[in-house]
């Protein structure tokens, strides 16, 4: 059994089809990409299996358990973390502190979920900033940041909303090892990415959108040289 | 470290100060004065649970405030209830009422919110206003006969002095406590990104109202004190707008979503009010209120993050220029112990 799976999701908001019949599925310890040109529909699946949407139509289960139409922080619950396009940490909180808050959900002891926090932000590179406010690290560190406090939630199941976008080579490829390494931990990793060359070489599986359907689904080698795909990208010659 | 952290000595400064007030003054209007600088302080430090901490600004809290004061002095009057369990219950009651108070509320974000806290703390004043069973617009009174400490109602104004310290005290321990558990971290978190707090699993409705409630309890407490130090209280005197603009100002002025910063800024706003009154009051004019309002205004422009905001930033600049001199002092030190040796460990002592 594939530990998340959307069978069918459709998002319409109003008359507007963000998403369309949309099924793919991910296994544990799996990173997949999920790619497609602006606009998309790609942050809006996104969202549903995060619960900030609820699906117009369709399931999306987790582990052989419905999430769809859980609340966000429900989703939390059930072993979905997130990150988001900006890094949303909470900026008047220092970098471990942010990590603690994630890690109270399953350790309500203060001491303890800082503990914790610790080896998380250790784990994602960044345990020397631990007492910095995270309003004054770089875009790139609030992004792991992010990451670690996600991760605290101990999920089964990772979203990374464009992680990689915007970062100087140096600093996607300290990303890329990140996913990396949470990979090897276990946890799947679905990833919203533009920076095509930080995803290609680490995905297992590439989703692509196209104007809210799902057009392509392999691996990168696979889907980078599909018909369909390429036309969606670069339209007709 | 052995030197002494600067806030453990103006904190240490500050509660010796509080605890001989009452006996550096025999004047009862100075005493007075300090009285109402701790219920408004605790007042704050209580609206500053909900408002500061996790941010969601409420300007409505003269409702809970007049509900502790209505139902202690009610329990009182009509059941002959002692005072102090009339200011639990009061307490609970406001607790348990500040539910609707979300319910209606918390729906609402940002300013919006912010005027329907007026909107419903308006409702409830009305209430009271025409409530002919809780006095109507006539108030009540809250009888002298029984006096002392099980009365809770005092002839002298030494002992409303310790109670009012009294129960500021236990209101900054609680905010403490809750500062310092999960409860801290997860309003500060809906206060700063309300989305990214759902993503770690914060129900975010529900420890808004846990805010509410808690703040609620405290404010309500403050009430029930407000009536047992006048003897009397009517709509105007504890449930007014003007009331909750109060509680919110005192925390905004010194800090919000700090410990102390509402008991700085009751200390300095009262000063100012009281200083004010004394100069310019009486030319008939209202040119005290002028001046206060004045004052405030400079603050809020010139001290935007309050006085414990200007004063951590103040402290910072302090270190960091301490830093940079420190790092001059050593700079010509290392490279004087590099330069025998060779060029890479100048490199590394730089």
């Amino acid at each position: 059994m594939s530990l998340l799976e959307l069978q069918s999701v459709s998002k319409r908001f109003g008359g507007l089809t963000a998403n369309q019949d949309v099924s793919f599925s991910l296994d544990k310890g799996q990173i997949v990409g999920l790619i497609g040109p602006n606009g998309a529909g790609k942050t809006t699946l996104f969202n549903c299996v995060a619960g900030y949407f609820p699906p117009t139509e369709g399931s999306i289960t987790l582990a052989g358990k419905t999430i769809s139409g859980l609340a966000p922080e429900a989703c939390a619950r059930a072993g979905v973390g997130r990150t988001f396009q900006i890094a949303r940490t909470f900026h008047s909180m220092t970098a471990a502190e942010n990590v603690l808050t994630g890690a109270l959900l399953r350790e309500r002891k203060v001491p303890k979920a800082r503990d914790n926090a610790m080896q998380w932000l250790a784990f994602v590179g960044l345990e020397r900033f631990a007492d910095k406010p995270s309003g004054s690290m770089t875009i790139s560190e609030q992004r792991r940041l992010a990451v670690a406090r996600a991760l605290a939630l101990e999920p089964q199941l990772l979203l990374m909303d464009e992680v990689m976008a915007g970062l100087n080579p140096s600093e996607v490829r300290e990303t890329v090892d990140v996913v990396l390494k949470i990979r090897d931990k276990g946890i799947a990793c679905l990833i919203v990415e533009h920076v095509l060359e930080g995803i290609m070489p680490i995905a297992d599986k590439i989703v692509v959108l196209d104007r809210g359907r799902k057009i392509a689904e392999g691996t990168p080698a696979e889907v980078s040289s599909d018909p369909t795909v390429i036309h969606a990208y670069l339209g007709d010659e | 470290m052995s030197r002494l952290n600067t806030s453990t000595v103006l904190g240490l400064l500050a509660a010796a100060v509080a605890l001989v007030v009452p006996f550096a003054t025999s004047n009862p209007a100075h005493l007075n004065m300090a009285i109402l600088a701790l219920m408004a302080a605790q007042i704050g430090v209580a609206w500053n649970l909900v408002g500061g901490y996790a941010g969601q600004a409420s300007l409505g809290h003269a409702a809970f405030y007049g509900i502790g004061a209505y139902t202690s002095t009610l329990l009182l009057v009509k059941f002959g209830v002692n005072p102090w369990l009339g200011m639990l219950a009061g307490g609970l009651v406001s607790a348990v009422l500040s539910g609707a108070f979300g319910w209606s509320c918390f729906r609402l974000k940002g300013h919006i919110f912010t005027m329907a806290t007026i909107a419903v703390a308006t409702i409830v004043e009305i209430v009271f206003t025409n409530w002919e069973y809780a006095g109507s617009a006539v108030g009540l009174y809250i009888p002298m006969d029984k006096q002392g400490l099980g009365a809770m109602v005092f002839a002298d104004k030494a002992s409303y002095y310790w109670l009012a310290l009294g129960l500021l005290c236990i209101t900054l321990l609680a905010t403490w406590l809750v500062e310092r558990s999960f409860l801290g971290y997860y309003f500060r978190a809906i206060k700063d990104e309300p989305d990214a707090a759902r993503s770690i699993g914060i129900d975010i409705a529900r420890y808004k109202q846990v805010a509410l409630s808690l703040s609620a309890f405290f404010t309500a407490l403050g009430g029930s004190l407000y009536a047992q130090k006048e003897l009397y209280i009517d709509p105007p005197s504890v449930l007014s707008t003007a009331l909750s603009i109060k509680m919110a100002l005192v925390s905004i002025l010194g800090g919000v979503g700090t410990l102390f910063g509402p008991v700085i800024g009751s200390v300095v706003l009262t000063t100012i009010e009281e200083l004010s009154r004394a100069m310019f009051g009486g030319t008939g004019r209202g040119t005290d209120t002028i001046i206060y309002a004045g004052l405030i205004v400079v603050i809020a422009v010139f001290y935007p993050t309050g006085i414990i905001g200007w004063y951590q930033d103040r402290v910072r600049r302090f270190k960091a220029r301490r830093e940079r001199a420190e790092a001059d002092a050593a700079a010509p030190a290392a490279a004087r112990a590099a330069r025998p040796t060779s060029s890479t460990s100048t490199g590394a002592a730089l």
